[in-house]
């Protein structure tokens, strides 16, 4: 499959080997991460109003799941300023590799936690009190909060970035999702890896720190994993990494058959399904059961939830995949088949997300003209009224999104019904009906 | 420690603490009066300080949902408070005193509970003269005590058909004194009992004494009741003044769940708002007794107090303004 590499580019690999251009993007990432929690802490309560809200979950939402992550996979991750405060008190330095020794434990992390499960289990967790983050200043300020002090935590006690790896609830999805981008990065001679001694991008050198992410760039065939850090085009000493661009979805060509990632795609799929029904659909009820955390209609909701993602979709889904041979391979059937969904997941949260995002968009520029709420006028729009945005292109949009997701995840479904000598009509029907009721839903 | 591993970390530290300490220097120097649903809290802070004469500027901001401040008594307009947004107000006092701000939007149930006091201190304290008692406390009236009117019109009171021959015999009768401190069914007592009048009929009765009511105000003086009557009362006692506003199920059900009715189910329905079109409540009630009412207000009710909202102009134009549920006077 044809590849573009842009390391050849000798004034690129510089500026990515420089460790100052990222310093300074986090940097001023950090800030603005910081400022959202102050702001989420101090500023008025009103959701539509406070910079926190406003400027995480519908800018920082819409450039992550409109552009970041169809375009550049993890590219996101490169920039994220979560782990920066761990990292520098487990590596005791900021920019390079100091000579004082790692502190903290240092612990690898436990084989059995060695997949996508907790990562799952954290985004539903936060999904189920979903209503409440995306509206209360408050919470959202403490889970942001939240988020770095398990970072921190994490990383004085395992090795790496423990907490991207293993528990961050957006990095599990953005590495799923990374897999349909036109960026990967990727070795570039083989052999080149396999005689290389120390093997620097693993284990480290005074150039860099071993890979972040406990992936060994050389081994590396798809994009869920790398976090686009770069340490390993910093340390590689045969400069035998590249980043490449790559036709969309070219990891899917080759379906995972691990039972994390394919829960993974449930989860993501079946997310999307309730976040429109309950945002963006008519249903008061439904609405006010997703708010009232603690409530009997909340406990049912949240029990519905659950098992509408964990049993009803993937159950569904089994139904699709012909029931011959060991349990065994039939596990490895269902989760090579399930990596069709992971492209029109991706489309169903584009989809949402442009209802979301261009509904709420006239509240972006009012946040930004008074962040703090103390009746500021910055850009001369704090008073800007509310509207809709490109409503008249925003059903054509998602109608086109989730269109193209079905034909995106039918053409892998394809490969992936091939690669596991099944028929692929079952499950181009599967992708087909959650497409027409993500229809109903948001158009 | 290698240079560059020095500006790197100060280059995060600074960016860190700035992103905490700016907002936090300019919030601590913005003071805002928050607006949130009594329920919640009402205003905070509750109790503000002012100096008679000196300007008070006041930047506000709701919490939840829309507001509006006023002071009660002043003739400064109200200002909406948008959620997440900040108002601004400016008041000044020419007297020292104690004054209630409220809001001025139905925010709630428990809307008339958004109150709070500015205590105005300076300027000539000694010659704040004490207040006239209202009427009401001059009259001796027992707000509390049933009024009720035995004798009812048919039909509704037209003051435009009050009898030519009852003209003469009204003026005693139409003074303010007369009308504030009589009801309209002693009012049609006394005019029963005038004997110019014994040959007119109970309704003719009625059409005058609703012409006295009529002479007893004026269309700018309804207006004006009319207004405060929209703002401040239809939420709960509806537009038509039938005591079905669009809070009335709200403070049943309140009253149903408080404890306030330990007493008994009788008790709950006091939280029912009072029904203007009831014929025998509003005939049986004097000006000075809904004065009273206004005032007081219903003591252990959903009925707040406006004595420190209203004017007395206001209360007697909002009185005359609830006996049009009762008399015609086009």
């Amino acid at each position: 499959m044809s590849r573009l590499e842009l390391t050849r580019n000798p004034p690129l690999v510089a500026a990515l080997k420089s460790r100052y251009p990222q310093l300074v993007i986090l940097v001023l990432m950090l800030a603005g991460y910081v400022f959202a929690i102050v702001a989420g802490l101090i500023g008025t309560p009103v959701g539509s109003s406070n910079f926190s809200i406003v400027f995480v979950w519908i800018a920082w939402w819409a450039v992550l799941i409109l552009a970041a992550v169809p375009l550049l996979g993890r590219g996101w991750c490169a920039v994220c300023p979560i782990p920066l405060p761990g990292e520098w008190l487990q590596r005791g330095a900021v920019l390079g590799p100091s000579r004082e020794k790692a502190r903290g434990w240092n612990l690898r992390w436990p084989r059995p936690l060695r997949n996508i499960w907790l990562q799952s289990a954290s985004f539903l967790l936060l999904a189920l009190f979903s209503s409440v983050l995306l509206t209360t200043p408050l919470v959202t300020a403490v889970v942001l909060a939240g988020m770095v002090i398990a970072a921190i935590a994490l990383s004085l006690v395992f090795e790496r970035r423990a907490f991207c790896r293993y528990l961050c609830p957006v990095g599990g999805f953005i590495g799923v999702y990374s897999q349909a981008a036109p960026v990967e990065l990727r070795i570039k001679d083989k052999p080149v890896c396999v005689a290389c001694e120390g093997k620097p991008c693993y284990n480290g050198s005074a150039r860099g720190y071993g890979c972040p992410w406990d992936v060994f760039p050389g081994g590396l065939t798809k994009n869920t994993y790398c976090g686009l850090c770069l340490e390993c085009i910093r340390t590689c000493p045969h400069d035998n990494i590249a980043i490449n661009l790559r036709p969309f979805a070219a990891d899917l060509e080759g379906p995972s058959a691990r039972l994390d990632e394919a829960f993974k795609a449930f989860v993501m799929l079946g997310s999307a399904m309730v976040y429109a029904a309950v945002l963006l659909g008519p249903w008061g009820a439904l609405k006010d059961a997703a708010f009232q955390v603690g409530t009997r209609a909340w406990s049912i909701y949240a029990i519905a939830f659950l098992a509408f993602i964990t049993v009803v979709l993937p159950s569904v889904f089994a139904l699709c995949i012909p029931p011959f041979g060991r349990a065994r391979a039939f596990r490895q059937r269902f989760s090579r088949l399930a990596t069709a969904l992971i492209p029109l997941g991706l489309m169903a949260w584009v989809a949402f997300s442009l209802s979301f995002v261009l509904n709420n968009a006239t509240y972006v520029l009012a946040a930004i003209s008074d962040p703090l709420s103390l009746g500021w006028n910055l850009l001369g729009a704090s008073n800007l009224s509310w509207r809709p945005m490109l409503a008249f292109a925003l059903a054509p949009a998602q109608t086109l999104a989730l269109v193209g997701g079905v034909v995106w995840s039918a053409h892998i479904t394809q490969h992936a019904a091939a690669e596991a000598r099944v028929s692929p009509i079952p499950v181009t029907v599967y992708c087909l009906a959650v497409a027409v009721v993500l229809l109903w839903l948001l158009v | 420690m290698r240079r560059p591993e020095l500006h790197a970390r100060l280059l995060v530290a600074v960016a860190a603490l700035a992103a905490i300490g700016i907002p936090l220097v300019f919030w601590t120097r913005t003071p805002l009066i928050h607006a949130r649903l009594a329920d919640n809290g009402g205003w905070s802070p509750a109790v503000l300080h002012a100096q008679a004469g000196v300007p008070l500027r006041l930047r506000l901001t709701s919490d939840d949902v829309v507001h509006g401040f006023a002071v009660g008594q002043m003739a400064t307009p109200g200002v909406d408070i948008l959620p997440g947004k900040v108002s601004e107000a400016t008041v000044t006092f020419d007297k020292p005193g104690t004054y209630t701000f409220y809001c001025t939007r139905w925010c709630g149930l428990s809307h008339w509970r958004m109150r709070g006091t500015i205590e105005v201190t300076g300027g000539n304290e000694a010659a704040v003269a004490s207040a006239a008692p209202p009427l009401y406390v001059s009259l001796g009236l027992d707000l509390d005590a049933p009024h009720v009117a035995s004798v009812l019109p048919s039909d509704e009171p037209k003051a435009r058909l009050a009898a030519a021959q009852s003209s003469a015999s009204l003026a005693a009768l139409q003074s303010a004194e007369y009308y504030r401190a009589h009801s309209p069914y002693q009012t049609w007592q006394d005019l029963r009992r005038t004997h110019a009048l014994s040959g007119l009929s109970d309704r003719d009765l009625w059409n005058a004494t609703a012409s006295i009511w009529r002479s007893n105000t004026t269309p700018d003086a309804l207006s004006q009741g009319q207004r405060l009557f929209s703002q401040n009362c239809a939420a709960c006692h509806g537009e038509k003044g039938a005591g079905d506003g669009v809070f009335a199920g709200d403070l049943a059900a309140a009253g149903a769940a408080s404890t306030q009715g330990m007493a008994g189910t009788g008790n709950m329905t006091m939280q029912t708002p009072a029904n203007f079109t009831d014929a025998a409540r509003m005939l049986g009630a004097s000006p000075a007794l809904l004065q009273g009412k206004i005032l007081r207000g219903g003591m252990g009710t959903g009925m707040p107090s406006w004595g420190p909202i209203f004017t007395q102009s206001q209360v007697w134009d909002l009185v005359a303004y609830l006996y049009t549920f009762q008399f015609n006077y086009h």
